[in-house]
């Protein structure tokens, strides 16, 4: 058996899957990946099920070392370097790390995310369906904790062949779509197109519970107390002092602050992928569009592995790279995670 | 199973205004019976969760009872907000079977000193004895309002008037483990260590929430519990055999 030892990671690192679900009701909540289209990218690269557990690594460096044995991996998520022995590695591809050697992660660029995939899985036992760490209750194996350098990972010996590429759709800028709502009607028309008018940034101190928003303050119509209510992955709660908080993947299952709308979950990956002090926006559109985009979203999740081809069969995509740049979003020919790739007919 | 009749009285009785449908983004739906703390809205947010689990409706992932609200989680990729809405709503509208039968648990909790730092000080703060809070926590008869917030804080109604206080001004970063509390009009049994505004009445062994233990979660939602008072020398007693897995908490008759 291989493994798969941390040599050195930084805060914000622990296993994840898409989550726990059922036990919402007991005040557990679901936890899981921040970004679930990486996370099933990561998974569809090593040929697992699109939402079994991978290493969430947060915005910091990190470096795993293959020990006994070779051990294939994937990654995928936040651009940043990545190397195997100075030989540079892209995102979104398979790897391969002979016994003795270490990839060495570097910050994350214009994201916080990335999701590296074990071969063969991460063994562990699941709690409510789920290996996914939730420090604060105890739950997540093998490690109920964030990760730290040492932990290693068994591993399945890997066996050798074709690296593999996997094709992302092109990356949807623009603002952050919400759904206005449940508690919209705590906020005057004035306060609700302040709050879609205004520029935000996500404060340095958020963390998988929640994103602190800074921008303008938000005052309430009747105060900020409303009696506790339930709330889901992308909640906007407004907190007495004006400010608002996203509420991210390990959010409190219940809360007492009056939520002025809600990410729809085809833009939740994004905004979690929204490194602090970036400016964004938000956008409200109709239940109709939000579903519809749900359902696209799904869809696009349960295809990824379809979008997975051999590294060397894959070619570049000049249209691809053309539309890009003419949109205003500028790709790099050579930066492995935004240049366009296509299969070859 | 109550008849329309009764139903109607019900309808009647209680002033809540009728149920509300409010969005929570594209996969969940919140169906609010009442924008404040109301034991009927309550009860009725129980029924309709008994109901969903009884005649479960095709896309319903997941439901989570509170106070005055009934969160659904869907998969719209099978069920739309329309439909499913005006279903939940009709649903909530209809009669819905009250309080039907539940679960009933005594809860030892031991009082003052370490282990409710804050008993003294209510006892000052509503002008009696900390041997007359007891009695009055004790004497109480709690339903289990909704479990939220982090796993196993069970939120109880039902609390003597007598024992209705303010929350804390600042509230402590960290409450130990098994902390019963008091705070508004509600008490609670909080299971982890954790940040609260309320007051601390005392500790009890009984782990809510126990990873390995069968059950992991000792109260649902709807259940009674009543409280009595145990010495420092059987809480440890109690702690020691609640860390081996014992339930401690006694399940009564209802």
């Amino acid at each position: 058996m291989s493994r798969l030892v941390i040599a050195s990671i930084g805060p914000a690192s622990s296993v994840q899957d898409a989550g726990r679900f059922g036990a919402q009701r007991y005040g557990l909540t679901p936890s899981g990946a921040m970004d679930k289209l990486a996370l099933a990218a990561a998974n569809s690269l090593v040929g697992s099920p699109i939402f079994a557990a991978v290493i969430e690594v947060g915005p910091f460096g990190a470096a795993f070392t293959a020990v006994d044995g070779a051990v294939r991996l994937a990654l995928s998520g936040a651009p940043r370097s990545a190397d195997i022995a100075k030989r540079p590695v892209d995102v979104n591809t398979s790897m391969t790390l002979a016994e003795g050697e270490t990839l060495t992660l570097g910050f994350a660029r214009g994201a916080s995310f990335s999701y590296l995939a074990i071969a063969g899985g991460i063994a562990g036992e699941p709690m409510f369906g789920s290996l996914s760490v939730n420090a604060r209750a105890g739950l997540g194996s093998p490690f109920p904790r964030p990760l730290q350098a040492g932990d290693s990972f068994d591993a399945k010996p890997a066996g050798g062949g074709a690296e593999r590429r996997i094709e992302l759709p092109p990356q949807i800028s623009g603002p952050i779509r919400v759904v206005m709502g449940p508690q919209d009607d705590e906020f005057s028309d004035e306060m609700k197109a302040l709050f879609l008018n205004s520029e935000w940034r996500v404060s340095a101190t958020s963390d998988r519970m929640g994103y602190r928003l800074e921008g303008p303050a938000i005052r309430h119509l009747h105060g900020h107390n409303i009696v506790s209510d339930g709330t889901v992955d992308g909640s906007i709660q407004v907190t007495g002092s004006g400010a608002p908080i996203a509420l991210m993947s390990d959010r409190g299952t219940s809360g007492g602050y009056p939520k002025i709308a809600t990410v729809i979950s085809a833009d939740f990956g994004r905004l979690a992928q929204t490194p602090a002090g970036t400016g964004f926006r938000f956008k409200a559109v109709p239940m109709v569009e939000a579903q519809a985009e749900a359902r696209k979203f799904k869809e696009l999740l349960h295809r990824l592995p379809d979008h997975v081809g051999d590294i060397d069969s894959f070619g570049l995509n000049i249209d691809a790279l053309h539309a890009a740049n003419v949109a205003g979003h500028a790709v790099s020919a050579t930066d492995a995670a935004t240049w366009q790739a296509v299969i070859p007919d | 199973m109550p008849t329309a009749f009764t139903n109607v009285l019900e309808v009647m009785a209680d002033a809540l205004p009728p149920p509300r449908l409010l969005p929570c983004g594209d996969s969940a739906i919140t169906v609010e019976f009442s924008r404040t703390i109301d034991d009927t809205a309550n009860r009725k947010v129980l029924a309709l969760d008994r109901l969903l689990a009884e005649a479960p409706i095709d896309g319903i992932t997941e439901t989570v009872p509170t106070y005055r609200s009934l969160l659904v989680h869907y998969d719209p990729a099978v069920v739309g907000y329309d439909a499913l809405g005006s279903r939940l709503l009709a649903l909530a509208q209809g009669p819905l079977a009250l309080g039907s039968k539940t679960r009933r648990w005594r809860i030892p909790v031991c009082y003052g000193g370490e282990n409710g730092i804050d008993l003294e000080d209510v006892a000052a703060t509503l002008h009696t004895t900390p041997d007359d809070i007891v009695a009055r926590h004790t004497a109480g008869r709690y339903r289990v309002a909704m479990i939220g917030f982090t796993p196993g804080w069970s939120y109880l109604s039902g609390v003597d008037e007598f024992l209705h206080i303010s929350r804390r001004h600042s509230p402590r970063l960290l409450t130990p483990a098994g902390t019963v509390s008091i705070g508004g009009i509600q008490t609670g049994i909080q299971c982890l260590a954790g940040p609260s505004g309320w007051h601390l009445l005392g500790r009890t062994a009984v782990r809510t929430y126990q990873l390995h233990r069968e059950p992991i979660f000792l109260l649902e939602p709807g259940d009674e519990v009543n409280f009595y008072a145990v010495d420092t020398r059987m809480f440890a007693e109690q702690d020691r055999a609640a860390e081996a897995g014992e339930i401690i908490a006694e399940l009564m008759a209802a």
